[in-house]
C-alpha cells in the first residue's frame, strides 16, 4: 500500500512539474493588428501578479519576446497576453490559432506592481498599454481605490477593452489622436484636467515611451507619484545580459529585474527611446524577408 | 616537444564559426601519450580539481586502448570533451607535469579531448542502470556545476531533476563560450549522456520566479543551487548606455544562444561595427574579440588596464586572438564613451602604469595623468567580469551570502539552510568550468550522505 502511495505521489509531482505545453486556448482579434491569446501556463498563472511579464519564443530560430501579463485565471491556469503586430515575431505569433502550442513561455518575470489603498488613482493605458494596465486597474479597485482610467489610441480601430476597463473603474475617459472616437487628443489633456480638479494620490501609465514621458511631465508640477512600465529591449529577462538597461534617478538599472515599473519622474525616457531604436534596420530587414516568404 | 594539434589557419577561421582547434588524430595521440613518464607519484593528478587518473588514461591511449582510456576518465569526469577544450591546463595538471620543468609538459588536455572525441565518433556507451534509491534531488541551473552534481547523484541511483531558467541547457557552455571554441553539438551530446543517466531536465523554469526554492524543498529531499555568475558588470562610465555598448554577456548570448551570427535566418540580431573595443582580458574578452572578427569587424582591440603578464585568459585563447589579428592595447583604461545620435562613436582612454601589488597579488594599475587620448570605435564590449546571479539568493530569506552576493557554503557545498547546497560560480564567484565541476562533485557526495541520513 505504501509503495502504491509513493508511486502516486511521484506521478503527481511529475504532472505538476512536467506539464510543459503552453497551449493557446482562446484567440481574439481585439483591434486592428492587435490580438489576444489565452495560454495554458499553470505555474505562471498560479504565481503571477499585476505588473509582471512573460517571455516567449515560438520556434527554434525565434527571438525571445517580452509581453505583459494582461490577465490571469488561477483556477483555469491560464495567462492572457495582448500584442500588437509590429515585427516578424509578433506577426508570426498572430498566425497561431487555438490548439497551437507556444514553444517557450517563461515567467512571471519582473517585479509585481506596488498595489495598495492609495486613495484616488489615475490609470493610463496607451495602445497595447491598455491591456498591460488592466490587471492593475482591477486589483486597485479590489483594494478599495477610486480608479479613474484613461485609455487612448491613435484612432478608433486601435482601441479595445473599454467595457472591461469600465467594469473596474469609477470613471473612464477615452481619447483618440484623430478624434474618431471619444475625446480628440492625447491622454495628457484629460489627465491635466483631473489633476487640476481633484487630489490624485497616484498615476500609473503604460504605453509608448513618448506617452509615458509626457504623462510624467504633466504630473511633475502636481507632485503626484507617477509610475511607468518600461518596455526596453530584452534578451533573457532575468538580469543576465543588460540589454534592458535604463537610467532611473541617474543610476543604471536593469528593467527586467529592477523593474519593469519605476518612478516615472526619475526615468530617462530619451535614453529608453534611443535604445529601443538600436535594431531598427535589422527589424525592418527581418520583417521584409518574412513578408516576402508569405 | 609536444605534438602539435592541427588548427584552422587564422586567415580562414576568422571567416567562419567552426571549431579552431581540430584535435589529435589517433597517431598524434599515441605519439603524445608516449611522452608521459608514467611517474610513480604523479603530481599532475594533484593539479586536477576532479582528480582524474591522468597517467592511467594516458597509458591506455599509448596502448591504443581508447575505449578503456575514456572509461578511466569518466570515472572522475562526466564532461571530458568539454574540459579537454576549455580547462586552463597550463595552471592545473600540465603546470605540475615533470616534463614541464625542462621542456614542454605532456598535452594532457589535448589527450583528454582526443579520448572523448574518439568515443563520441564511435557512439557513446549508455551508462549502466543503477538501483533506484527513491530519493529526489532538485538541481537549479544546468551549467557545469549543476550537470556534474546531477550526473554524480544519478549514478548513485537518486532521481534528479534540473531546473534551468533559459530555454537551453548547458549554462555558459551554451550561451557564453562560442561555437568556434566549444561546438554546441558537443555540449548537447555531453548533456544527452547525462540524460541517459536518468536525469530529468526542465527548461524555462526561473527558480525564484516560476518556482521558489521553498517549493522545491517540499517536493525534493535536497536542493543544489548552481546558478552561476551571470550578472554582468559595468564600469559606470559616461556614455556606457549608448547603443553599440554591450556587456560581453549580452553580446555572446545573442551570438551563441540566440545564434545571431546566422541572422536573418535566426530572428535575433546583433550589430557589429568596423572598429571594436573589448574592455578586459579574460577568456570572456578573448571570446568577444574573436567573435567580433568573425561577425565582420575590421579592427578589434583588447583594452586592458594591466600588462600582458596579468591577463587572466587561458594562454591558448590570448595566442589565438593574436594570431587572428586582435590588437592588444595594454596598460590602457577607457574613461568615457562619446556618441552621436545615440550610438557610440568614440572612446576616450588613459594610459596606466603598474604600482604595488593589490589584494589579488597583481600589481595595481594607476592612471597616468595627462595621458588621455581618443579613438574612434563603433562597438564596445564590456568584459570586465560577472558577479553571482542574485535572483535565487534574493528569493531565499535566511540564506547567508558574501560581499559579492555569492552563496556562502562549507567545503562540501552546505549552505546556511538545511537541505540546500550550492556550488560553482554562484558560490565561488566567476571561476572555471573545472572548479565548478569539482564543487558539483563534492556537493553530490555531501548530498548523497545527507539524503541517506535524512
Ligand atoms: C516588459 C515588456 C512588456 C511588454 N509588453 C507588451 C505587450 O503586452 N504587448 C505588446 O504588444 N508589446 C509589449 N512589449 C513590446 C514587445 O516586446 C515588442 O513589441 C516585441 O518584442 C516586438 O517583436 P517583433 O519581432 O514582432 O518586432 P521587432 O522586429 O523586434 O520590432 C518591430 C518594431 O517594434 C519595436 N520594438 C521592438 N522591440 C520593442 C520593445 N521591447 N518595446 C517596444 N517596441 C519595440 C521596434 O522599434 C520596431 O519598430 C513589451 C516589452 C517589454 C520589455
Ligand atoms: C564567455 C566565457 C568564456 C569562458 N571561458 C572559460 C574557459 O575557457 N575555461 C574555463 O574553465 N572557464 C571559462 N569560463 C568560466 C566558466 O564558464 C564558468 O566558471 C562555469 O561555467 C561556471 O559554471 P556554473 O555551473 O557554476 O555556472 P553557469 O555555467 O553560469 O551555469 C549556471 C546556469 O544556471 C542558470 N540559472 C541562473 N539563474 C537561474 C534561476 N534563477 N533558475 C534556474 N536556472 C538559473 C543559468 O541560466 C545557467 O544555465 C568562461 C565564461 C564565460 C562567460
Ligand atoms: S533582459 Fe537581460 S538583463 Fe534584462
Amino acid at each position: 500500500m505504501e509503495k502504491a502511495n509513493k508511486t502516486i505521489a511521484i506521478f503527481n509531482i511529475s504532472q505538476h512539474y512536467f506539464k510543459n505545453m503552453f497551449k493557446i486556448v482562446k484567440k481574439e482579434t481585439l483591434a486592428e493588428s492587435t490580438k489576444m491569446f489565452e495560454v495554458e501556463a499553470e505555474r505562471i498563472a498560479k504565481k503571477c501578479m499585476p505588473g509582471q511579464f512573460i517571455i516567449l519564443r515560438i520556434h527554434e530560430k525565434g527571438e525571445r519576446v517580452p509581453l505583459t501579463i494582461a490577465d490571469f485565471d488561477r483556477d483555469k491556469g491560464t495567462i492572457t497576453i495582448v500584442f500588437q503586430e509590429v515585427g516578424k515575431t509578433t506577426f508570426q505569433l498572430g498566425k497561431k490559432n487555438v490548439g497551437d502550442e507556444i514553444l517557450d513561455f517563461i515567467g512571471p518575470l519582473g517585479n509585481p506592481s506596488e498595489i495598495e489603498k492609495f486613495g484616488n488613482v489615475v490609470c493610463i493605458g496607451g495602445g497595447t498599454g491598455i491591456a498591460c494596465v488592466y490587471p492593475q486597474v482591477k486589483m486597485l479597485k479590489e483594494k478599495g481605490n477610486k480608479v479613474i482610467s484613461i485609455i487612448g489610441a491613435r484612432t478608433k480601430n486601435l482601441l479595445f477593452w473599454e467595457e472591461k476597463m469600465k467594469k473596474f473603474s469609477d470613471q473612464i475617459i477615452v481619447t483618440t489622436d484623430d478624434g474618431s472616437y471619444g475625446r480628440k487628443g492625447v491622454v495628457t489633456l484629460p489627465l491635466k484636467e483631473i489633476l487640476e480638479k481633484e487630489k490624485i494620490d497616484r498615476v500609473i501609465a503604460i504605453g509608448p515611451p513618448i506617452m509615458m514621458k509626457f504623462v510624467a511631465k504633466t504630473t511633475l508640477p502636481y507632485k503626484v507619484k507617477t509610475i511607468a512600465s518600461l518596455n526596453s529591449i530584452m534578451v533573457d529577462g532575468t538580469g543576465m545580459c543588460g540589454a534592458c538597461r535604463c537610467v532611473v534617478g541617474g543610476e543604471t538599472k536593469f528593467a527586467c529585474v529592477d523593474g519593469p515599473e519605476f518612478d516615472a519622474h526619475l526615468i530617462d525616457f530619451d535614453l529608453l527611446i534611443s535604445r529601443n531604436k538600436m535594431y531598427l534596420d535589422e527589424e525592418k530587414k527581418s520583417l521584409e524577408l518574412y513578408r516576402g516568404e508569405i | 616537444m609536444r605534438t602539435s594539434m592541427p588548427e584552422q589557419k587564422p586567415k580562414e577561421r576568422i571567416k567562419n564559426f567552426n571549431e579552431v582547434a581540430l584535435g589529435y588524430s589517433e597517431e598524434d595521440a599515441v605519439k603524445e601519450a608516449s611522452r608521459c613518464l608514467n611517474c610513480k607519484k604523479p603530481s599532475c593528478v594533484k593539479g586536477c580539481p576532479v582528480g582524474i587518473d591522468i597517467p592511467g588514461f594516458i597509458q591506455l591511449i599509448k596502448e591504443k586502448r581508447f575505449e578503456d582510456a575514456i572509461d578511466k576518465i569518466k570515472e572522475k569526469n562526466s564532461l571530458p570533451a568539454i574540459c579537454g577544450r576549455v580547462c586552463p591546463q597550463e595552471t592545473q595538471c600540465e603546470q605540475l607535469c615533470i616534463l614541464g620543468k625542462k621542456g614542454e609538459p605532456v598535452a594532457i588536455g589535448r589527450l583528454e579531448r582526443f579520448a572523448a572525441d574518439w568515443e563520441r565518433k564511435k557512439g557513446v556507451k549508455p551508462p549502466e542502470k543503477v538501483e533506484d534509491t527513491n530519493k529526489k534531488i532538485a538541481v537549479v541551473g544546468s551549467g557545469p556545476a549543476g550537470l556534474t552534481c546531477a550526473a554524480e547523484l544519478a549514478k548513485k541511483g537518486h532521481s534528479v531533476t534540473i531546473f534551468e531558467s533559459l530555454h537551453k541547457t548547458g549554462g555558459v557552455l551554451m550561451y557564453g563560450i562560442p561555437e568556434f571554441r566549444m561546438p554546441k553539438k558537443i555540449v548537447e551530446s555531453e548533456i544527452d549522456y547525462i540524460k541517459d543517466l536518468g536525469v530529468k531536465i526542465k527548461t524555462d523554469m526561473v527558480v525564484g520566479k516560476t518556482i521558489e526554492v521553498d517549493e522545491l524543498k517540499k517536493d525534493f529531499d535536497a536542493v543544489f543551487v548552481a546558478t552561476g555568475a551571470g550578472l554582468p558588470m559595468f564600469m559606470h562610465l559616461p556614455g556606457e548606455n549608448l547603443n553599440g555598448v554591450y556587456s560581453a554577456n549580452e553580446f555572446l548570448t545573442r551570438v551563441n544562444l540566440m545564434k545571431a551570427y546566422r541572422f536573418p535566418e535566426y530572428d535575433t540580431p546583433v550589430t557589429i561595427g568596423k572598429r571594436v573595443a573589448v574592455v578586459g582580458a579574460g577568456n570572456v574578452a578573448m571570446d568577444s574579440a574573436r567573435t567580433s572578427l568573425r561577425l565582420g569587424a575590421e579592427q578589434v582591440f583588447i583594452v586592458y588596464r594591466r600588462s600582458e603578464k596579468e591577463m587572466p585568459a587561458r594562454k591558448e585563447e590570448a595566442e589565438h586572438a593574436k594570431q587572428e589579428g586582435v590588437k592588444f592595447m595594454l596598460l590602457t583604461n577607457p574613461i568615457r564613451f562619446i556618441g552621436e545620435n545615440g550610438r557610440v562613436k568614440k572612446m576616450e582612454y588613459i594610459q596606466m602604469k603598474l604600482g604595488e601589488p593589490d589584494e589579488s597579488g597583481r600589481r595595481r594599475p594607476i592612471p597616468i595623468k595627462g595621458s588621455e587620448s581618443v579613438m574612434g570605435v563603433d562597438t564596445v564590449i564590456m568584459a570586465i567580469g560577472q558577479r553571482p546571479n542574485p535572483l535565487v539568493p534574493k528569493s531565499m530569506p535566511g540564506l547567508e551570502t558574501g560581499r559579492h552576493g555569492n552563496i556562502i557554503t562549507d567545503e562540501h557545498g552546505k549552505t546556511s539552510i538545511k537541505g540546500v547546497f550550492a556550488g560553482g560560480d554562484i558560490a565561488t564567484g566567476a571561476a572555471t568550468v573545472i572548479s565548478a565541476m569539482g564543487m558539483g562533485k563534492k556537493s553530490a557526495r555531501a548530498i548523497d550522505r545527507y539524503v541517506k541520513e535524512k
